[in-house]
């Protein structure tokens, strides 16, 4: 067993499977020498050598377009996008080409790549380090998208993702990379990339969320149970495809839900679970589902950004306020 | 088929590492008040840097990327733009923008994490800084096109990185300007890295100014390191442009004598070697050398000139912190000109939810 913060786990993981598979090849910006901007990659080119971990230019889109075009040749891509506010001019390369290689060419081509970037704010970063425009990805047909929240989820997770024969989304919640260790055994042991992680068990309300924002919304649950109130707490971590029949179940049993995100509220990824719960549930309900989220603003500079980010107090509030509800 | 035009790249230098003058300077520079200003530009923004970095260490501001060894840069533009010139900046420009009117607070408040930090009192038309690597030089085209379109002699001055010069907005970029013949002048600082990367596995071409000969944009490299150089270059790429209305690029040699940002550490991947070597090579040692030389200059004045420096810097850090806080439903209120009604209930909500939780 091992001590590791996520971003460890996270280079415990990428090297695990490194070794493992060599046909996997990791590259981005900095990745190299530096070992990444946050040592997510650090000491893998000495261990591997620089024809498998390797610097690119400060090319985006071709980071992305090259990797489509490995994966078609039977490599396995992990690109590291610097951060997630970087990823915009890639688009067109992963909504376009990535997310469809397999469909258009029905199968002959295939794009078995992982994509990775942090993302999130809180941690006093400049402007564009801070976004969380995880729904863009979760729009996008033929993506999946994960987002760990512990390092023993980084782990197991991303072990899946590079595992996976699709193109895989794994967004960082680097305000947590070094919040904690945790005890795992690097054992290459991969987790599901289709279900939910229940994390605190409760009859009264079910509280779902995903990346750094479990941080609060766990501590919501604990500081509820010393108000009476049980709740049940539930880490979405695959965005996409959204594991529904989970927080159902949760649901039928608790009747009432919020679910917690940091990124802007309108048309999040809170919305298409409100929506699946409406159409799948609705009859289990007892009050209406609530959303804390982020608001429809640019995310703030960070002299502002703790106004912006869901606060337990936030999610304290509006559990209260549903178990009111009558 | 034509032969290739001549595929060579000027290189211009007039101020060796001595400071010794390789060759005379046109008549306008032969100017003591002016070659002492620009001194002192470099010496102001030198002193801001390290005071920056102070701040980051303390906490007052957060990251911050210095421009330390790369003033002469940003020194040679701000002196040789126009005022109604239009500046599209990326992050190591202090030096031209506080020529055209941004103040040291509204540059510690950029990076003290305040918007109002790109909301110049003083500068109305140019650009913030620009954070997405090379995409203000597609915003300079469309600056440089309704200059054009205005019928103004004025020019949109860009500048980037080395590192900026991989990405696809780069070339789009020049390719656009020469195409639709665009009064917009690159200027690429080339500080040998982009973070962690080496220049030579940024690019295989032999210069960065050769990647505007395939745009059929005319480029010239210069000292980057000789604020004469780049003045006498700037100046004059700004009267072609101004005459032709066509782009022209120019690479600035320089080296990033600095970590990339605060929050890096360039120990992990530069040789303390060769940045020894580099910090020979810097600016301000070399304009001293070449002022005394010139018997304008002594230690006594240069002593004054620092201690000047440095307290002009710490009344506007003064300013800074004293600052009043902007309020904190602020961040709604420039989302659009008008807030809509579904973000006016947002904003409510949150003020609603101050007064509760706090
Ligand atoms: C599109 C994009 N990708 C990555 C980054 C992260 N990043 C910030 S600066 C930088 C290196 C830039 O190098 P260069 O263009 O040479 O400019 P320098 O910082 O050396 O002045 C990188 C990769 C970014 N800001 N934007
Ligand atoms: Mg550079």
């Amino acid at each position: 067993m091992n001590d590791w913060t996520m971003i460890e786990a996270i280079n415990h993981a990428l090297a695990n499977q490194m070794r493992a598979n060599e046909n996997i090849v990791i590259f981005g910006e900095d990745v190299g020498v530096n070992g990444g901007v946050f040592r997510a990659t650090d000491g893998l080119q000495t261990e591997f050598g620089e024809r498998r971990v390797f610097d690119t230019p400060l090319a985006e889109s071709a980071i992305i377009g090259m990797s489509i075009g490995m994966a078609s040749q039977g490599l396995i891509a992990i690109a590291e996008i610097q951060f997630m506010g970087f990823i915009y001019s890639a688009i067109d390369q992963i909504l376009s080409h990535a997310a469809r290689l397999r469909n258009r060419t029905r199968g002959r081509l295939t794009c078995p790549i992982v994509i990775r970037a942090p993302f999130g704010g809180g941690i006093h970063a400049p402007e564009h380090h801070s976004e969380s425009t995880e729904a863009m990805f979760a729009h996008i047909p033929g993506l999946r998208v994960v987002i760990p929240s512990s390092p023993a989820r980084a782990y197991g997770l991303l072990i899946a993702a590079i595992q996976d024969p699709d193109p895989v989304i794994f967004l960082e919640p680097k305000r947590i990379y070094r919040d904690g260790k945790q005890a795992i055994d690097d054992n290459g042991q991969a987790l599901p990339l289709d279900s939910c992680f229940v994390l605190r068990e409760g009859v009264d309300i079910t509280l779902v969320s995903w990346g750094a924002m479990m941080k609060e919304t766990l501590e919501a649950a604990k500081q509820l149970a010393q108000k009476g109130i049980d709740a049940e707490v539930i880490d979405l971590a695959t965005i996409k495809p959204l594991d529904i029949d989970s927080i159902i179940a949760s649901v039928n049993k608790t009747g009432r839900c919020i679910i917690v995100h940091e990124a802007a509220r309108t048309c999040g990824v809170g919305a298409e679970i409100a929506a699946q719960l409406a159409e799948k549930s609705i009859t289990s309900l007892l009050a209406p589902i609530q959303r804390v989220t982020g608001y429809d603003t640019v995310m703030p500079m960070f002299k502002n950004e703790h106004f912006y980010m869901p606060s337990t107090q936030r999610i304290i509030y509006s559990a209260i306020k549903t178990m009111e509800y009558r | 088929m034509n032969t290739q035009q001549n595929l060579n790249i000027e290189f211009s230098q007039y101020l060796d590492i001595n400071g010794t003058l390789l060759k005379p300077l046109p008549a306008t520079l032969d100017n003591e008040e002016l070659l002492i200003a620009l001194y002192r530009l470099l010496v102001l923004t030198r002193l801001f840097d390290e005071t920056a970095v102070n701040l980051q260490r303390t906490g007052i501001i957060g990251t911050y990327a210095q421009s330390k060894g790369q003033e002469a840069i940003g020194t040679a533009i701000g002196r040789a733009m126009l005022a109604d010139d239009v500046f599209i900046p990326y992050y190591r420009d202090i030096a031209t923008q506080i020529q055209r009117g941004v103040s040291f607070e509204e540059i510690l408040q950029y990076w003290g994490g305040d918007e109002r930090g790109s909301n110049f009192a003083d500068q109305p038309n140019d650009f913030s800084l620009c954070v997405p690597i090379a995409t203000q030089l597609c915003h300079a085209i469309g600056v440089a096109f309704a200059l054009k379109f205005q019928s103004k002699r004025n020019v949109a001055v860009v500048t980037c990185g080395d590192g900026a010069t991989s990405k696809g907005d780069f070339y789009e970029s020049l390719n656009m300007a020469a195409a639709m013949h665009l009064p917009a002048l690159f200027i690429i600082n080339n500080n040998q890295w982009a973070i962690s990367v080496p220049l030579h596995q940024q690019t295989a071409s032999k210069t960065i100014a050769h990647k505007a000969i395939g745009a059929g944009i005319p480029a010239i490299q210069v000292d980057g390191n000789d604020v004469l150089a780049m003045l006498i270059n700037i100046s004059k790429a700004l009267e072609q442009i101004r005459q032709s209305g066509k782009p022209f690029l120019i690479e600035a040699i320089t080296y990033r004598i600095c970590d990339h940002t605060t929050a890096d550490d360039a120990s992990r991947y530069m040789d303390a070697d060769v940045l020894q070597e580099a910090i020979k090579k810097e600016p301000l040692i070399r304009h001293k050398r070449f002022l005394s030389t010139q018997h304008f200059w002594t230690e006594e004045k240069d002593k004054a000139l620092y201690h000047d420096c440095q307290q002009q810097i710490d009344e506007a850090v003064d300013r800074y912190q004293n600052f009043p806080p902007q309020a904190a439903g602020d961040f709604f209120d420039y989302m659009y000109e008008q807030l809509p009604a579904d973000l006016l209930e947002q904003k409510q909500g949150f003020i609603q939810g101050l007064k509760h939780h706090e």
